[in-house]
């Protein structure tokens, strides 16, 4: 490595200052470039799956290396399989997550207007927020058949109390001498929540967001992949679970990738929101 | 006077009548079942262009009557008129300064803290900006006028207040111990810029402190409080002092600390030196 005999160098010329040297010389884990740690680690895993499938080898496989799994990903995408799966998962869960804003926003509201709103908000969300989102899927079924609205009604409900809980309490804690500004400037009603609560109520509504998309990703996920053992179509879920019941492990795993590259894209889609917004702002520390 | 929309108006009819006219007020509140007197029974006057200082220990219902005055809340007893309206609202014409350094838009730049409150009052896009940079350069933030609230001190961002407040171009400007939370440098600092700033802009000013230094520095006359439920216990003429270590303001000093001290409470003498 070239940076290596370059840091060798300069630390011979300043023989004077020893321990500095020294310090200098021990390269450490932690003094590699971030991109280099992370480019280094992603090898070592992709070797360790590449070391089991290699260890594993029956017929028909149960593992798949990452060579095969990437043929299967491409392939997948490439005839239409996993991007109509990809599609019909993303389409629930946007209208569960539209479903689960609005009713939100609808209990926020009241929680914010009255006492009475506000205990039932805090009620339900300490009661149904802990409980994960796939516990109510059998009840859906009952309630909803084996429909694709037993699971929105599951994903929505998994991600309405994160959401709700998290814009309740950014509302509550806007300093109270910014609404008197906005007030002060003659703002009421809706104008004041817009330009003034909201903006400022901001990183708990992106927190809320969030966390509500994180649980109902995963909600979805499971949940189609219950239906996909009762028979049901549809989904990425269906698709892993699909590939399973047909031995074609190389498209389950190139499932599994998706859901990971999605999820790490959506993340990161946050992540670069918060660092325009709140982070730019200053009301939100860099996590 | 009815409504007084532009300061060159109601600076070259003024002179007559009070602008504000605080009658007899009183100020109760709930807290915990309990009512609470904050403010028992204080009246007073400002005229247009004057510079009136309340001035009262800790916890005596001043900031409370300026909320009164600002419309945030409404008074239990009396009658508080502005420019001859009572029963007022919050509104522009009564920009406030609060003491909390959170009073700024985190989201807005210190350019848009300023013009943001011209759009919602009316102005035209273009001439909200154009406003809101002279009153950006007044208060010497021309170089920060792209800076987000959190990359200021805080010197600055009660600077922004100002500019913001200034621009409004309030009746009354009312300020609720705007320099509370600053070190003593800046804080000396801020009261000499304010005090040109409204010799240049002829703005009428409401001003709570409990510094007496400040209240000699800044004010014209001193209206005194008591503790609460306070009253007005003297109203102070300091419009000719301004030189610290005249004899005068020494003078007026002792005076204003014996008026304070009469409650026994300790009067903060930190800020006075």
């Amino acid at each position: 490595m070239a940076s290596t005999t370059d840091v060798g160098t300069t630390g011979g010329t300043t023989a004077s200052g020893r321990s500095a040297t020294q310090q200098v010389d021990r390269r450490t884990w932690g003094s590699l470039p971030g991109w280099l740690r992370r480019v280094i680690l992603l090898a070592v895993l992709l070797a360790l799956w590449q070391l089991a499938a290699t260890l594993n080898e029956t017929e028909p496989a149960s593992i798949v290396g990452p060579w095969p799994t990437a043929q299967a990903f491409v392939e997948g995408w490439a005839d239409g399989d996993l991007a109509s799966s990809t599609l019909t998962t993303m389409r629930l869960l946007g209208l569960s997550m539209l479903i689960g804003m609005a009713v939100a926003a609808v209990l926020t509201t009241f929680a914010q207007w009255t006492r009475l709103g506000q205990d039932v908000l805090t009620l339900l969300t300490s009661i149904l927020n802990p409980l994960p989102g796939i516990a109510v899927l059998p009840f859906a079924i009952l309630w909803f058949g084996l429909s694709e609205s037993a699971i929105v009604f599951v994903v929505a409900n998994a991600v309405v109390w994160p959401i709700a809980a998290n814009i309740s309490t950014g509302f509550r804690t806007v300093p109270p001498t910014l609404t008197m500004v906005g007030r002060n400037l003659g703002l009421r009603g809706v104008r004041l929540v817009r330009d003034v609560l909201i903006p400022a109520a901001l990183p708990s509504i992106i927190t809320g967001l969030k966390t509500g998309w994180a649980f109902g990703w995963r909600t979805i996920i499971a949940a189609e992949i219950v239906f996909g053992v009762s028979g049901a179509k549809g989904g990425l879920g269906f698709y892993i679970n699909d590939a399973r019941t047909f031995l074609n492990v190389d498209a389950g795993f190139a499932g599994i990738v998706s859901i990971a590259i999605i999820g790490i894209a959506l993340e990161s889609a946050f992540g670069l929101l918060e660092r325009r917004t709140v982070v730019r702002w200053g009301m939100k520390a860099l996590a | 006077m009815e409504t007084v929309s532009t300061p060159g108006a109601q600076a070259t009819s003024g002179g007559d009548g009070p602008l504000l006219r605080v009658e007899h007020v009183g100020i109760d509140y709930v807290t915990g079942g309990r009512r609470v007197t904050a403010v028992g029974d204080v009246s007073f006057e400002v005229r247009p262009r004057e510079k009136i200082i309340l001035l009262g220990p800790s916890g005596c219902g001043k900031s409370t009557l300026l909320k009164a005055i600002a419309g945030f809340l409404q008074p239990s007893a009396g009658r508080i008129s502005v420019a001859g309206r009572d029963r007022l609202r919050p509104g522009p014409d009564r920009a406030v300064v609060f003491q909390e350094f959170d009073q700024l838009f985190p989201w807005r730049t210190v350019a848009d803290n300023v013009a943001y409150p011209l759009r919602v009052t009316g102005r035209p896009r273009a001439e909200a900006a154009q406003v809101a940079a002279r009153f950006v350069e007044m208060t010497g933030l021309t170089p920060a006028a792209d800076r987000y609230p959190h990359q200021l001190s805080g010197g600055m961002k009660q600077r922004v207040a100002i500019a913001r407040a200034l621009a409004l171009d309030p009746t009354i400007l009312l300020m609720d111990e705007p320099f509370g939370s600053l070190d003593a440098q800046t804080r000396t600092r801020l009261q000499r810029e304010l005090n040109e700033i409204v010799a240049r802009t002829h703005v009428t000013l409401l001003f709570v402190t409990h510094s007496i230094q400040e209240a000699i520095l800044l004010g014209d006359r001193v209206v005194v409080l008591s503790h609460s439920p306070s009253s007005v216990r003297e109203i102070v003429d300091v419009s000719a002092i301004a030189d610290p270590d005249a004899e005068a303001f020494v003078h007026v000093r002792r005076k204003l600390r014996g008026l304070l001290a009469r409650d026994g409470e300790e009067v903060e003498g930190g800020v006075d030196d």
